[in-house]
């Protein structure tokens, strides 16, 4: 009799092919809004931790420049006065800083037999790697003696090997840069997209001399970056590197910085803080939707089950119980749930994996959200199939049938 | 209980002292008000009167899709007034069949379907179902439009489905309230003639509601209610034959 009742509800669904796709819409909707959504905010989440784990800790960034974003003061030019090596080796003498890294940067056009790009120049030391969370695939790091000395050798990221050299291994290999030729020592190991989706590995490490004397002919530095001894917090770090720039660029007391020392920690923060207001977005776009799909297979549902009261009472009349009418009204309401939530959840992580794609994020479909939202729809199908349908199942046949 | 002829049967239905009253204090309504009544196997009995007098009341409570508020029913004899809503569709599912007067066909579900539905819940298999909604289909002259749904099929066509569904269950009674209400004259004598080879080569005891005379003419025995009460009972003076 299970079957036969089966069957009755598979015919019922048949017989009315709109009224079941739209319930079975409903469900798709909300299914698919949920999973996808969730999927795509984690996938995000991650990106950003991530991208936050990439920035280093510790790691204080000095740079030319007020920290306002006002009009220029009447100095015009003169209020960007740049930083030169020589105020890289004064903070070397602080004690609370273990690494300094100055850096200068230029966009240069890269050359390696016919295959050229456009990429940028980073000039750096020996102390650059560490400081910003960088170790080598294959080859050797910059050493000491090659910080002072203009040399031609050069560090490159996957994103240029890969341009330039296809998969082969770039090492000892010659590259012309501007007009210096010069040889890869070493090749990075990839790190993928920034927190920003910017590609972090299409880069090119000179040491910082070459840059200047070779490329640029100017003996300004772009940055600083330093990291902190141990122990010691990023306010004492930067209190104690201020004072000594202050010092150095002759800042009368009382006049504001002619430059900017930044935390990477408040980077971190703000990216953290953008990505949960991100979460937070999507996850009331999908709670929305889910109330919007579960709403409309609850109208669906009610409708359908006023709709058929008459046939209810029919089926009565001619000897049902109310048992075998409550129990196909129940199939119906688990076919449609189960069909629609097995589709949403096809659909959901398709749209998940394509928007991973699109925003080169991970993707990181969560077991618990398919079978929550999963759980949900069916929930809702079967408690919004089963109510109005038991109320239905317990009408006198007389009143059922006298339904118009 | 004047028809000399159907004494010699065995009663099948029998109503003792039956009301059926609806609502309570001033609004109460006595649709069934004392009402006796005895009909037995194989007769053919047509009740009449005005609107209002409780004739639907009694054929819900013959037919078991209501019960009485007082009073006891026998059903082939065993008292059948207080089983419960499972019990009662046993018994219409075994023993009793429905005509409508709005046919009540289930839409977008074609004939063979409509006839088989009766015998999905008797329990039947499926081979021998359809073999059987067939045969009844054939026997209400609807050969060859099994396929056909309810809205491709004329009032009178639908209201032979609905005897189909009816007969296919084999029962001892048709109940038939109306059944040509919705049709024009000539169809409804065709359903009459039908219901009377029915009742007269098949031995099915029917008991319909109409309004009019000539179709209360094709039965053996006339009720007249009035009130909720039977006014009189005698059997049909002209019978109309198929
Ligand atoms: N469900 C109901 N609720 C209240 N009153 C009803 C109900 N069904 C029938 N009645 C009343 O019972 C009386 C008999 O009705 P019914 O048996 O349908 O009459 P008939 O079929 O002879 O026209 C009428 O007065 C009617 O208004
Ligand atoms: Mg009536």
């Amino acid at each position: 009799m299970i079957w036969e009742t089966v069957r009755l509800a598979l015919l019922a669904l048949r017989r009315n092919k709109l009224r079941s796709a739209l319930t079975m819409l409903g469900i798709v909707i909300g299914v698919a809004a949920v999973i996808a959504m969730v999927t795509v905010g984690q996938g995000s989440s991650r990106s950003v931790a991530a991208s936050v784990e990439s920035l280093g800790s510790n790691v204080l960034t000095v740079r030319p420049g007020g920290r306002s974003f006002g009009p220029p003061s009447v100095g015009g030019a003169q209020a960007t006065r740049p930083f030169t090596l020589r105020d890289a080796d004064a903070l070397v003498g602080l004690s609370v800083l273990a690494q300094v890294s100055p850096t200068v940067s230029s966009m240069q056009t890269v050359v390696a037999g016919a295959a050229n790009v456009s990429t940028s120049i980073t000039g750096a030391t020996s102390a650059y790697l560490d400081v910003n969370g960088w170790t080598v695939a294959s080859g050797r790091g910059f050493d000491t003696s090659e910080d002072r000395a203009s040399a031609a050798v050069c560090i490159i990221g996957e994103t240029v090997r890969r341009t330039l050299f296809g998969m082969a291994d770039p090492v000892g290999q010659q590259l012309r840069i501007g007009k210096v030729s010069c040889e890869v020592i070493g090749l990075l190991q990839a790190k993928g997209a920034g927190a920003f989706g910017q590609d972090q590995d299409d880069l090119v490490l000179m040491p910082i001399r070459t840059v200047q004397r070779r490329l640029l002919g100017s003996d300004s530095i772009s940055s600083i970056s330093v990291a902190l001894t141990p122990g010691v917090s990023s306010q004492r770090g930067a209190r104690e590197i201020e004072a000594l720039l202050r010092d150095r660029r002759r800042i009368a007391e009382g006049a504001p910085n002619d430059f900017n020392v930044s935390d990477r920690a408040q980077i971190a923060e703000v990216l953290t803080g953008i990505n949960s207001v991100l979460t937070g977005m999507l996850s009331s776009v999908a709670a929305v939707s889910l109330l919007v799909g579960g709403i409309g297979i609850m109208n669906i549902m009610l409708v359908s089950v006023t709709e058929r009261t008459r046939e209810i009472g029919i089926r009565l009349a001619i000897g049902a119980e109310g048992r075998q009418v409550l129990t196909q009204f129940l199939v119906e309401a688990v076919v449609l749930s189960l069909v629609g939530g097995i589709i949403g959840v096809i659909v959901g992580l398709g749209l998940a994996f394509g928007a991973s794609l699109y925003m080169a994020i991970p993707f990181a479909p969560q077991t618990y959200v398919v079978l929550l939202a999963f759980a949900f729809s069916a929930l809702i199908g079967v408690m919004f199939g089963f109510f109005p349908a038991r109320k239905a199942a317990r009408l006198d046949p007389i009143e059922a049938l006298r339904h118009e | 209980m004047t028809s000399a002829a159907s004494d010699r049967l065995p009663p099948l239905i029998e109503l003792v002292d039956v009301c059926r009253v609806y609502g309570s204090g001033e609004a109460e309504v006595r649709a069934l008000d004392h009402a006796d009544l005895v009909i037995r196997r194989g007769e053919f009995v047509a009740i009449m009167g005005p609107s209002g007098s409780g004739k639907s009341t009694a054929m819900n409570t013959i037919g078991l899709l209501d019960r009485p508020t007082s009073g006891r029913y026998l059903f082939n004899g065993v008292e059948v007034q207080d089983l419960d809503r499972d019990q009662r569709a046993l018994l219409r599912r075994h023993f009793l069949g429905f005509v409508f007067q709005g046919f009540n066909l289930l839409p977008r579900t074609s004939a063979l379907e409509n006839v088989e539905l009766p015998l999905i819940y008797k329990g039947m298999a499926r081979a021998e179902r359809i073999e059987r909604a067939r045969a009844a289909l054939a026997k209400v002259g609807l050969e060859g439009r099994e396929d056909h749904d309810p809205s491709q099929l004329s009032g009178g066509q639908q209201q032979r489905v609905a005897i189909a569904r009816a007969l296919a269950g084999d029962p001892m009674v048709i109940l038939a309230d109306e059944p040509t209400g919705n049709l024009d004259s000539h169809r409804s004598h065709e359903i009459m003639k039908l219901l009377q080879q029915l009742n007269r080569e098949d031995g099915i005891t029917i008991v319909m509601v109409t309004h009019e005379d000539d179709i209360a003419a094709y039965a053996r025995r006339l009720i007249l209610f009035a009130d909720g009460r039977i006014r009189s009972d005698a059997p049909v003076p002209e019978r109309a034959s198929a």
